[in-house]
């Protein structure tokens, strides 16, 4: 178990307090300057905030307060750098036998060797890290960061360096890793879609605070805030009011159109609200509006854009109405091969009433962007 | 040719190589690692020998230790000889105008690690000082035998200051830079030429292998 409390105000504002169970993989996510890296470092040792503590198995490797402070070597910790910052001087083996002080000086190598073969780089010993490539660099990371038998793992921005194919390899990797590795393990990185890949917790941090925690599918579908809602790229984000409850539903007024979500009780009927639907529970209905039909939420629209992309469609379409507000939405690529459509056509589009996330508006006076109406 | 001064030189340069060794590592990591005010002044002053005149350096070193101040009196009743005009007293100069030659190349070098390298060898275990041992002095050394290399020659060709803090007593104070003057004060332009173009040659040499040695480095770590 490992608890992070931290507060400062300068040079980065700061103000954080989480914990990461052993098996736990806790992803810290946020726009750059939201201070991830600074939270992952400080638990390694490699940054000394104005006032906190970090506490891993019940042991204090941090307290400002009771002056503790254990310098990096003295902290069990594995730490997967962004470039890896392996040493350029040694080889792969090198760079593992260096962590492995710890041991018997004639069992490292063997360690060093069998660390390898967990990360797939049995063959490699023998290479220096230019002559690795880009996601071999970043096994040896990790088996370096193994090597001291560490307490936690913490990886910042740990696929940032490696394609698209070897990124998808490395999360399975990582995956498997935490389910046979007992202890916290936190990820930093800006990538929400990343994010839930490879974590089962996920941190989302704006300025040096946290603004929600949750499993990475409540945090990316149902944000706290609007604030929320807008750090994690949820596109459909509107403001209506409550009309009232009935049984498992609410029942809210968007511009004059009518909108069926699921039960939000704490907002009364007349509250100003905002809700949010991610793209993928937005559909695609092709039938006529007029026709008699008990989906509720459809509305009639005109296709603004749509672009393919590997596996499904990107689409926004413009309701139909005074406000015209624009909704984005995801749809499998054979769905707009079957029906035909294209910019300019007309569509009938449902909302999901279970993906609608009610919050309350954002009636910030210091913010000033303004919500989607 | 003058054997004792090149014998003489020779030694001025070892010593003060030794002195400068963990000097120039110590204050060119140092330098290279942390950042606190002031840090342009202190660099400044570790460069000043590099731009001030010989004699300025001599002038000031001869105010400091000759043998009316305090630190000179002190040497004397120590050791019962002046710190000036004494191979110590040569020591102490040299290792004074050498600090920036010893010290700027080591500092480069350590400031081409990537700060994370450190970082990463610290949370894989290492202490700081495993951390120097088994990571900056392998990844530096092109740049610490340059140091070292600049230092040697650099000593072997003082004058100024040599002649300043130790004028020329044989066997004592008179480097082989300062006999190959008296050569050519002599007319002896033979001599100080045969001196001249020995120096000139373990220069060369010198210089020749550590250029050759640090490309190499540079090939084998990618960069």
């Amino acid at each position: 178990m490992l608890t992070v409390r931290l507060k400062q105000a300068a040079p980065i504002p700061l103000d954080v307090d989480l914990s990461c169970s052993a098996g736990d993989v806790l992803a810290l996510v946020g726009p750059s300057g939201s201070g991830k890296s600074t939270i992952l470092r400080t638990i390694a040792g490699l940054y000394r905030p104005v006032a906190g503590h970090v506490t891993v198995k019940g042991t204090s490797w941090l307290d400002t307060a009771r002056k503790i402070d254990l310098p990096p070597h003295k902290r069990r910790v594995g730490f997967v750098f962004q470039n890896y910052a392996l040493f350029p001087h040694m080889t792969a083996l090198g760079n593992v036998v260096a962590a492995l002080d710890h041991l018997p000086r004639d069992e490292r190598t063997a360690r060093g060797f069998q660390l390898l073969e967990l990360v797939h780089l049995g063959d490699f010993e023998g290479r220096k890290p230019a002559e690795l490539s880009g996601g071999q660099q970043q096994r040896v990371a990790v088996a370096r960061a193994l090597a001291r038998d560490p307490d936690v793992l913490l990886l910042d921005e740990p696929f940032s360096a490696v394609d698209r194919v070897t990124r998808q390899k490395l999360y399975t990797e990582l995956r498997e890793l935490s389910r046979a590795l007992p202890i916290p393990i936190m990820v930093v990185t800006h990538d929400f879609d990343e994010a839930a890949r490879v974590a089962n917790r996920m941190c989302l941090l704006d300025r040096g605070t946290i603004l929600q925690t949750g499993t990475p599918r409540d945090v990316l579908a149902r944000p706290a805030s609007v604030q929320a809602a807008r750090l994690v790229d949820l596109r459909n984000l509107f403001e209506a009011r409550v009309i009232g409850h009935d049984g498992t539903r609410t029942f809210l007024d968007w511009n004059g159109r009518r909108i069926e979500a699921l039960r939000a009780d704490t907002r009364p009927a007349g509250a100003d609200v905002a809700w949010a639907i991610p793209g993928s529970q937005v559909l695609l209905s092709s039938t006529d509006p007029n026709h008699a039909d008990t989906t509720p939420n459809r509305f009639a629209g005109t296709i603004r854009d749509l672009i393919p992309l590997s596996e499904n469609l990107s689409m926004t379409v413009v309701l139909d109405g005074a406000d015209a507000p624009v909704l984005a939405m995801t749809l499998p690529a054979h769905s707009a091969c079957r029906t035909g459509i294209g910019p300019g056509a007309r569509v009938t589009i449902a909302l999901m009433p279970d993906g609608i996330h009610v919050m309350d508006s954002d009636a910030g006076p210091d913010d000033g962007r303004e919500t989607g109406r | 040719m003058d054997w004792t001064a090149l014998w003489l030189s020779l030694r001025l340069g070892l010593v003060t190589l030794a002195i400068l060794l963990p000097v120039g590592l110590l204050v060119g990591r140092w330098l290279a690692c942390s950042r606190f005010p002031g840090k342009g002044f202190v660099e400044a002053a570790f460069a000043l020998p590099l731009v001030l005149p010989p004699t300025v350096v001599g002038y000031y070193l001869l105010v400091s230790i000759g043998g009316a101040t305090p630190i000179g009196q002190f040497w004397n009743a120590t050791f019962g000889h002046n710190l000036v005009f004494s191979f110590e007293g040569l020591v102490l100069a040299s290792v004074i105008v050498n600090l920036p030659f010893a010290i700027q190349p080591m500092q480069r070098a350590f400031e081409a690690i990537a700060p994370e390298i450190r970082e990463a060898a610290a949370v894989s275990g290492l202490s700081p000082w495993q951390v120097l041992l088994r990571i900056d002095l392998p990844l530096a050394w092109p740049g610490v035998a340059m140091g070292l290399v600049l230092t040697f020659a650099h000593t072997l060709g003082e004058f100024g200051v040599v002649l300043m803090v130790g004028g020329s007593i044989p066997g004592e104070t008179k480097t082989i830079a300062i006999a190959i003057y008296d050569r050519v004060q002599a007319f002896d332009t033979q001599g100080a030429g045969i001196m001249a173009a020995t120096l000139l040659m373990m220069s060369l040499v010198v210089l020749g292998l550590t250029y050759r040695l640090s490309s190499n480095v540079g090939r084998r770590h990618g960069g």
